[in-house]
């Protein structure tokens, strides 16, 4: 799938020359010596070796466990013969401590200076950056040299943040200092049941604060995707994973200096809708799932949501508009009434920000009745949080465009890709209530201890609870028939794909962290 | 004014018609009444405010919230929305207050006409018992049975053995084969009492039943008549609806392979005479059971527009809808028996939300995300009620169309059918097509023999799916195969301005692996211009076709035969395939010890309290969906109760 595309570089956290253990190497290094083979038969050889990893023992140890080997899993997220493995032929420098091998573990000054040449190949060329992480952690005998070893590479992805996008693939426990490698990255995949981020293991853990816990419930890929909101996917199993990864590439531009990429499409665009004329139930109490109004829009039904089962009040994710690459932000009606909370700010404005980084336009579809209230909220810092939401709207220049689909209520109107943060295009439906509050909430507050508070509501509901106040006042572009949306935002994308936006100059800018 | 010009061939009845109904039927009536001119009104549940029927009437009126006795069953409401709107006609569709004499009662009192036959017809038909009565005076073959108010279980396993087992049992206000339960004992006969007399009560506010001999391997053949206001009566020829799962129909045709001449008129003779014996008027259908030497017994009589009416339509070319109203008005029959033609072969196949692998179709509810009727085919007629995005909730029928086919033979209407199965697009609900495409090219459907007993019989472990023949297998696998390369090898189309130069690397060969249920076949394919040629499992196959990867329908040409296709299959590459076999099979979580309803619905009663024991078998409790009433049993032996549902809708806990 990635074949037309310029070769990616590919981190190898473990590349496979870890693989090779030094004794047989060396071993076959002599045999090869007294043989008087020719430099080439010995370079053959040591490639075939490489290629052999940490022999078939090694490698069934590593099915046994359910997991596929570094070589087969980059085999698998590249098309065959289009890899070339950048030293082959390094050799591991600390396998002489006798420890066990695994094939894929970052362990040590080595390996980090082989991902650190990889990473700025990367990023001179302009290629995004895929890392598959297996790793156990420092290796204590290592000493310093691994934690410069991860210093290293925690620079490299800062640096390349924002200028390649960078995935992490995590295939396997990783855990310490290691996980700040993912962090740093754009996004990161986990694989159920084999794989684990965590700064500290179980028995550090029970050893520290006497809790106790499994090493899936610490940081498993149930936990990362759904509590913590660390991973953005967990997939079944290393193959789902890899392949899936392809398809998620595939939406991606090769740096920030790339457009968002436009691939063959063969759904109309200028494609009717109907489903939407009725999609936003009559009574405004009522839920709907924003999923079924992105996939209809979106071409072929094709949407990569990100971060599907963490803060549901808010889905983002990627699809194409045709065919070009969109990033689609939606509050969720059918969770918390689609609320914006603290963790569906922090996971919306994160999105918003990689798309902004990455050329990709951004699409919002809003119906959010405000921010969650609540102690909670208030103690966490929502006004922080929800802030970062507000700021990655406004900083992007990447072409917006906004559909109110229902409520658009109060600040988290303005949040939501308002007219007011340079949204291009701002559309309402039928259905939007653009307003301050819903009515029953304001006729309260204003009509406090006075009776007909029914025909209050009425009158608010006549006056504010529909899309026109905004649009008199210029706040949204056109009010559209719903089954036209797909046909309006892919004309708007044409017209918008020439646009260009500047933003003060400044060293970088202070997101509300 | 138009409207007038429009009609100015077809005469003078109704101005506006209030349509009592919702769904496929309420769309089907309007049609008509678009087509003679006649506004139309029509009444909705809240939750069906934005449904079809809403939309294509001239106006509409809410009667009241989603459960239907509330709503479409309301008779306030409904009398409330004919006043406000002016309608001076009721068509009451099939179902609902369709039979219902008490509403047919108001709208006379109010001097609005009921589109149907009238008040005392509906009675004397309605009530299963008297319709007997009336049928053994008209001179109509009749069922041995009881023709009696049942008011225990006692009374009715006495009157079961009187009549001799088997015997069936079911409500007598309920129309069609809903509430019917058949019972080979004094066990089931008591289990079928309480069962029939709750649903009843439930639907009907009318718990009497009825029980008689049940005609084991009987086919069910209607006759369709139509009768005016003037003492005329015709009779439209058969309708043959043996194909049935729960007594419910689910494929029909007319007319009937089996009868002869001589039967078919015999039978149109009688059920004219019943018409007339209750002074008939409108459309109206009276069920035969049909036994193996042709004799036949009346089963009763359905005082309404009846849901298989359109393959009548076809082989007769009448609009029954268009009749009834006429004779609403008061207007003469315009036919006369021998103007009543048979015009070639109508097949009608009843496409349901509902999954066909659990007892020939459990109601399944969810949005129709992709929904597209094959209606670009020809001589195909779709009566539905939905559009893509609809719901099917637990409110109402499941029933998402009726999909009719014709042509000037039987073999002629079945091929169309099959055709029109497989151009059929529903996504986001369970649906029974698999199970109708199997009906309709099954060698016994296709020689006409069939019965009631069609789907138990040829499928005594359920319905398992279609199986693949060999070659069938080879040329699904190459289609998915060739269908996969296709969508690789499009997002190598990556257009625009790239700042690496795209040069697609020029592959012409490909190794896969297909899984198809258990199974896994490996494949090899190559490709030359457009045709893929693909070895698999020891055959050649070729594909070619206009691949359009956004359509959910993929026309193809394999082995140069059309076909059309609609599959989701897991492709993988070779290598993919290999890795694969090293991942782990994760094992599903162990649910044997919860108790799950195979379908949403209401809990009605629940049979036990958390801490009891229960054996294997006994009920747990019951379940309503769709009108019917389903228990719940424990499957496994010896076990405590923990949890129990408190509200309905709830319907998922562990015991």
């Amino acid at each position: 799938a990635v074949r037309a595309r310029p070769p990616l570089a590919p981190v190898k956290h473990g590349a496979v020359a870890a693989a090779v253990p030094q004794t047989n190497l060396r071993r076959d290094c002599r045999w090869y010596s007294v043989s008087h083979l020719s430099v080439k038969e010995r370079i053959d050889k040591k490639r075939t070796a490489a290629l052999v990893g940490g022999g078939q023992k090694r490698i069934d140890a590593q099915h046994k466990r359910g997991k596929l080997t570094a070589r087969e899993r980059v085999e698998l997220l590249l098309d065959p013969e289009s890899f070339v493995e950048s030293d082959m032929f390094v050799e591991h420098r600390c396998s002489d401590f006798g420890m066990e091998q695994d094939s894929n573990k970052v362990t040590g000054r080595t390996h980090a200076s082989d991902l650190c040449n990889i990473m700025d190949q990367a990023m001179t060329v302009g290629a995004p950056v895929i890392g598959l992480n297996d790793s156990g952690g420092a290796r204590i005998q290592e000493g310093v040299e691994s934690l410069a070893g991860y210093a290293d590479i925690f620079l490299r992805n800062v640096l390349a943040s924002g200028v390649v996008p960078q995935i992490s693939l995590i295939m396997g426990p990783c855990a310490g200092g290691a996980v700040y490698s993912p962090a740093l990255t754009d996004f990161t995949f986990m694989v159920k049941d084999t794989s684990y981020l965590f700064i500290t293991g179980p028995d550090v853990v029970k050893s520290v604060t006497n809790e106790d816990v499994t090493q899936e419930e610490l940081g498993g890929a149930k936990t990362h995707t759904t509590v913590s909101g660390v991973a953005h996917h967990a997939f079944e199993n290393d193959v789902e994973a890899l392949l899936n990864m392809r398809e998620f590439f595939n939406f991606l531009p090769l740096s920030n200096q790339d457009p968002a990429p436009i691939r063959e499409s063969h759904d109309p665009s200028d494609r009717l809708v109907p489903s939407l004329d009725t999609i936003v139930p009559f009574e405004t109490t009522k839920a709907y799932d924003m999923l079924d109004i992105i996939q209809t829009i979106v071409d072929e039904r094709d949407f990569f949501e990100i971060m599907p089962n963490y803060a549901k009040n808010i889905v983002v994710g990627f699809a194409r508009m045709n065919g070009r690459t969109v990033g689609i932000v939606g509050n969720q009606p059918k969770v918390a009434s689609g609320c914006l909370d603290i963790n569906s700010s922090v996971k919306g404005a994160r999105f918003v920000r990689f798309c902004d980084a990455f050329n990709i336009p951004i699409i919002t579809f809003v119906d959010v009745p405000g921010f969650l209230p609540g102690t909670a909220q208030e103690y966490g810092g929502i006004i922080r949080h929800g802030a970062k939401l507000l700021y990655a709207f406004a900083e992007a220049t990447v072409p917006k465009i906004t559909v109110i689909t229902r409520k658009a209520y109060g600040g988290a109107y303005d949040v939501m890709s308002s007219k007011h943060l340079r949204g291009d295009v701002n559309y309402a439906w039928p259905s939007a209530e653009v307003a301050v509050m819903g009515a029953k909430g304001a006729v309260q507050i204003i009509f406090r201890g006075k009776e007909n508070q029914a025909e209050a509501e009425a009158e608010y509901v006549e006056k504010f609870a529909n899309p026109f106040p905004a649009a008199v006042r210029g706040f949204v572009d056109d009010i559209i028939e719903p089954s036209t949306t797909r046909k309006k935002i892919c004309r708007d994308l044409e017209v918008l794909a020439s646009k260009k936006q500047v933003n003060p100059w400044k060293k970088h800018a202070n997101i509300p962290l | 004014m138009i409207n007038r010009s429009v009609c100015r061939f077809l005469p003078q009845t109704f101005d506006k018609i209030l349509i009592a109904n919702r769904g496929e039927i309420a769309c089907r009536v309007i049609k008509t009444c678009k087509k003679m001119g006649i506004k139309t009104v029509a009444v909705h549940s809240d939750v069906d405010s934005s449904a079809v029927h809403v939309k294509m009437a001239d106006e509409a009126v809410c009667v009241g919230p989603a459960p239907t006795n509330k709503s479409y069953l309301n008779m306030d409401a409904i009398m409330d929305a004919i006043r406000a709107t002016g309608a001076q006609a009721v068509h009451p569709g099939y179902g609902f207050l369709s039979e219902n004499k008490e509403f047919a009662k108001r709208l006379a009192a109010e001097d609005v006409t009921f589109i149907g036959p009238d008040t005392h017809a509906i009675q004397a038909m309605g009530d299963k018992i008297e319709s007997k009565l009336i049928a053994k005076a008209a001179q109509v073959n009749t069922i041995p049975g009881f023709d009696g108010v049942v008011k225990t279980a006692e009374e009715a396993v006495k009157i079961a053995q009187d009549i001799g087992y088997p015997v069936m049992i079911k409500a007598s206000a309920g129309g069609g084969g809903k509430g019917m339960r058949i019972s080979w004992n004094d066990e089931e006969t008591r289990e079928g009492f309480r069962f029939s007399s709750q649903e009843a009560a439930s639907s009907f506010g009318d718990d009497r039943l009825l029980i008689e001999k049940y005609i084991d391997n009987p086919r069910h053949i209607e006759i369709q008549v139509l009768a005016d206001k003037h003492g005329n009566a015709l009779w439209l020829n058969e309708r043959e609806c043996s194909i049935q799962r729960r007594n419910q129909k689910v494929v029909e045709e007319a007319p009937s392979t089996f009868l002869d001449p001589t039967t078919r008129r015999a039978m149109g003779e009688q059920a004219v005479q019943l018409a007339k014996a209750v002074q008939y008027s409108s459309a109206g259908t009276v069920e035969f059971l049909v036994d193996s030497n042709r004799n036949f017994y009346f089963l009763e009589m359905n005082t309404r527009l009846q849901v298989e009416h359109p393959i009548t339509e076809c082989i007769t070319g009448l609009d029954l809808v268009e009749q009834m109203i006429r004779v609403a008005k008061g207007y003469q029959l315009k036919h006369k028996q021998e103007d009543i033609p048979i015009n070639g072969w109508a097949i009608e196949s009843r496409v349901y939300a509902e999954d066909p692998y659990k007892s020939f179709g459990l109601p399944s509810i969810g949005r129709l995300s992709q929904y597209q009727e094959p209606i670009n085919l020809s001589k195909v007629r779709v009566d539905s009620g939905i559009q893509e995005g609809s719901d099917i909730s637990i409110y109402y029928d499941p029933m998402i169309s009726k999909l009719v086919t014709y042509g000037a033979t039987r073999a002629e209407a079945l091929a169309r059918m099959e055709d029109a199965l497989d151009n059929y697009v529903i996504r986001g609900v369970t649906h029974n097509i698999p199970l109708l495409r199997e009906i309709i090219t099954h060698p016994r459907f296709i020689s006409g023999d069939i019965s009631t007993n069609f789907l138990p019989e040829v499928y005594p472990d359920g319905f398992k799916g279609h199986q693949l023949e060999a070659d069938k297998r080879r040329e699904l696998l190459a289609s998915a195969a060739a269908l996969y390369i296709t969508t690789q090898l499009r997002s190598q189309k990556v257009l625009g301005s790239l700042r690496v130069p795209s040069s697609p690397i020029e592959c012409n060969h490909w190794e896969l692996c297909v899984e198809l249920g258990e199974g896994h076949h490996s494949m090899e394919v190559t490709k030359s211009g457009n045709v893929y040629t693909v070895e698999v499992d020891g055959g050649k196959v070729e594909v070619s076709g206009q691949w359009n990867l956004a359509s959910p329908l993929l026309p193809l040409t394999i082995n140069g035969t059309d076909r059309m296709l609609q599959f989701k299959l897991r492709v993988l590459s070779k290598l993919a395939a290999e890795l694969n076999s090293y991942m782990p099979e994760k094992v599903p979580e162990d649910t044997s010890s919860i108790l799950r309803s195979p379908m949403p619905g209401t809990v009605v009663a629940v049979s036990v309290k958390p801490g009891d024991t229960v054996a294997e078998g006994q009920e747990i409790c019951v379940i309503e969906a769709m009108k019917m009433q389903n228990s719940l049993t424990a499957s496994t032996p010896q076990c405590a109760v923990h949890y129990v549902p408190h509200s309905p809708h709830s319907h998922t806990f562990i015991h």
